[in-house]
């Protein structure tokens, strides 16, 4: 069956509706940040060996006694130059901080993800088609013992089981592995494996319960009576008739979450030693980096306004009714 | 006599509440021979939907399920069937449509593709072959623009129109019965008339026989040739539309036939509307005797103890009363 193409001018509003939101978020953000305790010369004044004079100077250099909204101007104006800072602690670009670290984050989101989805939407169909069967309620089972375990401890249980008594993978994420050629990938998606499991399940989990009830709404539809009595078979009339309407909240749960996906990325990452934005984050914040944070959470905040972007479209490309109106 | 088209015989479906088993369907006999148009009429809840759809075994199992009896097709029996020997017999010989034309198409595929997905099946077309037969169905509905349309989404047509498109899509097999479900009750009036006449020219076209479920006794006298009246899941009459109308026998119909508005009498005699007083008996534990004996103005201590059999009172005219 054809499916509805999307308008342009639907993408490029929504694309225009981005700008305003990403200008609010920086602003709290600039502000939360700027009003936090904490100053990132706190170090130097208990130096004894940086004298007053030095010290105020610098704070001038770096304007850090400037009015907030000048602060903030100054920032946003750099940022639009494709300069976001430096860090005050490792002395690096801050973009170049946040490129390093990136792509292991989205790899591993995105892999988890990935996994999720692809457990979510048979198992969840499946269940729904079957309601309060055998299978529906050993998969709910797994799915409310899977969304309770909160990821720090289903992540210590797989390092016990599998790097520490089974020793099958290794439990510190290594972004230096000096092996080339097929050995290279090997070793990255062995180290992949437990991170992205751990929050592939967790997610998919919440996911299948949403899958379920989703297609349990559609399939009473009268709609899909009509469908049966067209005589197409049972598989195409779910296939077609029920999955397809029944996605469509699907893909605002899974974009909605993505803020969730990310916090619960940075608590994965930190026990798995993953080098992603979040342990940057982390430490970042330990030392009161202000300039990296507010780039780290910039980023994050335009990853998730992407993501309701992506969610935009594929509901326009999923629902005709949307894009017409 | 040759044999009927469809003939039900004592159907009973009933659906497994957490209150108990709820006897939707209880021993409904009736028949529909080719090319006819057969009214089934009676008020909510008397069955009638759960009939219709137990012809196309649309009923979900569980909770519903088959007591007993038989829905003959063309003399074989439909309830045996697996369902995917239900599905060489819907839409291709028994088609359906539904009473909110709102709710009956899906919202996310264009009308076109609708009807196409049934052509391309039973008819073993492609799918632009299917969707140019679409659009020649939709020409037979008088959809206007029909080449356009076809490429058009539900929400792109109104309520009336989509029944069209509904029944354009029921009719573009040719099956030989075509079980409409109140088509009418959800639409405007004015639209009403025009769906009706609708089903009566396609019927016409294409000889198909149709089975007619309304509460509105005036769209019965309008197209129907003969009656069946049910009442709490039973067949309480049967007759042509002529007798029926002109000689109800069960005190249900004849309530049933007081209670249609008559424009002329009520402006001169300021006669008020007659409503049959009381409501349907619950259908959990239905009561031992005639249904409908705890509204009835003539019950007497026979009714309450066995429910009456059907009798025949004149050619072809049955009714379950004492009376």
């Amino acid at each position: 069956m054809q499916v509805h193409r999307v308008s342009r001018q639907y993408v490029i509003r929504k694309l225009l509706i981005m700008i305003p939101s990403l200008l609010g978020i920086s602003i709290v953000l600039f502000a939360l940040l700027a009003l936090a305790p904490g100053d990132p010369f706190d170090e130097l004044a208990t130096n004894p060996a940086v004298p007053p004079e030095v010290r105020a100077a610098l704070r001038a250099k770096f304007g850090l006694d400037d009015p907030i909204w000048m602060r903030y101007w100054h920032w946003l104006i750099a940022l639009l130059q494709g300069d976001w800072g430096f860090s005050f602690v490792s002395r690096m670009d801050v973009s170049t901080l946040i490129l390093q670290r990136l792509p292991v984050t989205l790899v591993v989101i995105g892999a988890s993800q990935i996994l999720a989805i692809a457990i979510a939407i048979p198992v969840g169909v499946l269940a729904a088609t079957r309601p309060y069967s055998l299978f529906d309620q050993i998969a709910n089972t797994f799915a409310f013992i899977g969304f309770s375990l909160p990821t720090f401890f289903t992540g210590l249980v797989l390092i016990l089981v599998f790097s520490i008594q089974l020793d099958w993978l290794p439990f510190v994420y290594r972004a230096d592995i000096s092996a080339t050629g097929w050995e290279f990938y090997w070793e990255h998606i062995k180290q992949s494996i437990m991170p992205v499991t751990v929050l592939g399940l967790f997610q998919g989990a919440a996911l299948v319960r949403f899958v379920r009830s989703s297609v349990l709404d559609v399939i009473r539809l009268d709609y899909v009576t009509t469908a049966r009595s067209k005589g197409i078979g049972e598989r195409k009339v779910i296939t077609r008739h029920v999955v397809r309407t029944a996605l469509i909240p699907v893909v605002t749960l899974v974009a909605l979450q993505m803020p969730i996906v990310f916090s619960g990325a940075v608590v994965t990452e930190q026990i798995f030693r993953v080098p992603g934005i979040g342990s940057l984050l982390i430490t970042s914040m330990l030392s009161n980096d202000t300039p990296v944070v507010m780039g780290v959470t910039f980023v994050s905040a335009c990853l998730v306004v992407f993501f309701n972007l992506i969610a935009d479209i594929l509901y326009g490309w999923l629902d005709p009714r949307i894009a017409f109106r | 006599m040759a044999e009927p088209l469809l003939d039900i015989r004592g159907l009973k479906t009933w659906f497994k509440t957490d209150d108990g088993m709820v006897r939707a369907v209880d021993g409904v006999d009736l028949h529909i021979d080719r090319g006819e148009t057969l009214g089934v009429v009676g008020e909510s809840g008397c069955g009638k939907t759960v009939t219709a759809r137990s012809v196309l075994k649309l009923i979900d199992m569980p909770p519903g399920r088959f007591e007993a009896g038989q829905i003959l097709w063309q003399g074989r029996d439909l309830i045996p069937l697996s369902m995917e020997e239900m599905d060489k017999i819907r839409a291709k010989e028994i088609a359906i449509i539904f009473q909110e034309p709102m709710t009956s198409l899906n919202p996310v595929y264009t009308v076109g593709d609708q009807i196409a997905e049934v052509i391309a099946l039973h008819q073993k077309l492609s799918r632009k072959q299917a969707i140019a037969g679409a659009a020649e169905m939709l020409r037979l509905v008088n959809i206007p623009n029909p080449q356009r349309r076809v490429h058009d989404y539900p929400h792109q047509f109104s309520g009336g129109m989509r029944q069209r498109v509904m029944i354009a899509m029921a009719l573009s097999c040719q099956p030989k019965l075509l079980i409409a479900d109140e088509p009418t009750t959800a639409l405007d009036v004015t639209i009403q008339a025009q769906i009706l006449e609708l089903m009566q020219e396609m019927k016409e076209r294409f000889g198909m026989a149709i089975m007619l479920i309304t509460h509105a006794m005036g769209v019965v006298a309008e197209t129907c040739q003969r009656v069946t009246v049910m009442y709490a899941g039973n067949v309480v009459e049967e007759a042509s539309v002529e007798a029926l109308f002109g000689d109800p026998r069960h005190p249900y119909t004849q309530g049933l036939i007081r209670s249609i508005p008559r424009v002329d009498r009520s402006a001169e005699k300021k006669q008020r509307l007659e409503a049959i007083a009381g409501t349907v008996p619950n259908l959990l534990e239905p009561p031992p005797g005639c249904r409908f004996a705890a509204r009835c103005k003539f019950a007497m201590d026979v009714c309450t103890q066995a429910v009456p059999p059907l009798k025949e009172v004149g050619p072809g005219h049955y009714v379950r009363c004492v009376l």
